[in-house]
């Protein structure tokens, strides 16, 4: 129909371009997407950021470690224990602090948990921003909340957690916690299948993610994407595996890859890994080792002179932090590599010659947090 | 993190690399960035990945930080560029990995460095009419009030 218009040449066509954002409900943020259009289809897009932009690695230059632990919740906020750990973990790194392994362990069930609700969160939002109203966001919401519930009683805070410490952690697991979680497991895995029988055998959801914005292997290494979007190009690589850290080497599980890079594959992926998750979890609450995860030194940490750069897995890919000290409490500079970031860079290679729908569709499967890219 | 191993390999085709003593990380004179981007890439075990960009501010010198990674070896390399303060430029690796671009950008936005033949350098977080480098030891600003 289009080109029979075009080659008509009853109607002239020009391009042009769109603003889509930075007040658009399928941004995730505050992004701003320059699209230039031809018709329907976008030729490509220019990305404007910076409208979260906070200055956190100026403002961490005048607080100590422990003081900034609160500023990485706010980066990617749908996984603010990540985002914890990965922090404490460089911290640790430079200076040179060794954790007990009951703290190791629940760091990591702590971050699995996480993980299972930033995936929901990143599902629900993507059904939610290619049509699917509400229904799939109120399902994925119902099973985050139980974990939330968890963390509000670990920790108090159902958002912001500040739960990590350098060294350990802030709290211990209570016995009734230990329970919740346990329950947690098992309710779950039941309702993982929920999701593959609501989204995963819908024809409308397959006709409009599958090779949707397919992102090749090399593409993605070549634009530094990390996460479930470089997984779902075909690239075993999981930092859990690859280079383990918070005594990750100890548990059984498997890396869920996509084929093509697609949407579908993107979405796929999250979903096959919530599944890994819950086995981590559950392989980690069983064996949880004995001892007190609490930090009992003091919370002022001297600095030595040098850097230590740490990268952990979160929910969207490598999260790294880039620690320089000098001799004083307070970093000489401190660099965030966010994942959001990099994930987002590709974006203009994936929009050219889709529809407009499908840019949208595109966005919600990189998953992107805009508080971490813009930070 | 194994940089040391590789180092020796560098220092045979670049004689010119040091090796920084408290983090381990190879210093390259900014004359020799480009050709010696161009072998990490091909050379093996071959960095196909630019994972991080970054810069830190020495006050009589700027370091540019790069981090690349070999997904296949499974190994990362730390490369640093020393730049005097009064020469803050350096070419850009943005058509060897495209993740350089946005990495570059960053750098030039927070710290003022100018990437040469970088395809579109502009600040990315900062708005375009912003002045000065937020980033720098020397940054004020009329709005920033000194803690007590």
């Amino acid at each position: 129909m289009e080109t029979a218009l075009k080659e008509s040449k009853c109607i002239t066509t020009e391009e042009f371009l769109i603003n889509m954002g930075p007040q658009h409900p399928s941004t995730h943020g505050v992004l701003y997407l320059e699209l230039k259009l031809d018709g329907e289809v976008a030729l490509g897009c220019t990305v404007h950021l910076g409208y979260l932009h906070r200055g956190m690695e100026k403002i961490a230059e005048s607080r100590t470690l422990t003081q900034f632990i609160p500023f990485t919740d706010r980066l990617d906020y749908i996984a603010s224990m990540n985002n914890n750990l990965a922090f404490v973990l460089a911290a640790e790194k430079l200076l040179g602090l060794e954790v007990n392994a009951r703290a190791k362990y629940i760091r990591v069930v702590i971050a699995e948990l996480n993980r299972i609700a930033s995936h929901l969160l990143g599902i629900g939002c993507f059904a939610q921003d290619l049509g699917a109203f509400a229904t799939p966001l109120f399902y994925c919401f119902r099973d985050r909340e139980k974990i939330v519930d968890i963390f509000n009683e670990l920790c108090g805070n159902r958002l912001t957690y500040n739960y990590m410490r350098i060294g350990g952690v802030q709290f211990d697991f209570t016995k009734e916690i230990e329970i919740k979680i346990k329950e947690f497991i098992k309710y779950m895995s039941n309702k993982v299948n929920d999701y593959e029988w609501l989204l995963s055998g819908n024809v409308i959801f397959l006709a409009r993610t599958k090779n949707v914005g397919v992102l090749l292997k090399e593409v993605a290494i070549n634009y530094g994407v990390t996460g479930p979007n470089l997984r779902a190009s075909g690239v075993k690589w999981d930092l859990r595996k690859d280079e383990p850290y918070s005594g990750y080497e100890n548990f059984q599980f498997d890396i869920p890859t996509g084929i093509n890079g697609d949407s579908w594959d993107r979405y796929k992926v999250k979903l096959e890994e919530i599944k890994e998750s819950l086995k981590i979890i559950e392989q980690a609450i069983g064996a949880l080792p004995e001892g007190d995860p609490t930090v009992k030194a003091g919370r002022q940490h001297k600095l030595p002179v040098g850097e230590a750069y740490m990268r952990s897995e979160n929910p969207r890919g490598e999260l790294g932090f880039y620690i320089a000290g000098d001799g004083s409490f307070n970093p000489y500079r401190l660099k965030i590599r966010p994942p959001s970031f990099s994930n987002l860079s590709v974006i203009a290679e994936l929009v050219k010659g889709c529809k407009i729908a499908d840019v949208v569709c595109i966005l919600g499967s990189l998953d992107i947090v805009m508080g971490e890219i813009d930070r | 993190m194994q940089s040391v191993n590789f180092f020796e390999v560098i220092r045979a085709k670049f004689p010119e690399a040091l090796q920084e003593e408290s983090t381990q990380a190879i210093i390259i004179p900014k004359e020799k960035l480009l050709t010696l981007a161009r072998f990490l890439k091909t050379h093996e075990p071959e960095f196909d990945s630019l994972h991080c960009l970054t810069a830190i501010d020495r006050k009589e010198r700027i370091e540019v930080v790069y981090i690349f990674c070999s997904l296949k070896a499974k190994a990362s390399l730390t490369l640093k560029v020393y730049l005097n303060i009064n020469d803050l430029k350096v070419e850009s690796l943005a058509g060897i990995w495209k993740a350089a671009d946005w990495f570059e950008r960053e750098v030039y936005d927070l710290f003022g460095v100018t990437f040469l033949n970088h395809p579109n350098l502009k600040r990315i977080l900062n708005p375009d009419d912003w002045q000065g480098y937020p980033l720098r030891k020397d940054f004020t600003h009329p709005n920033i009030v000194k803690k007590p």
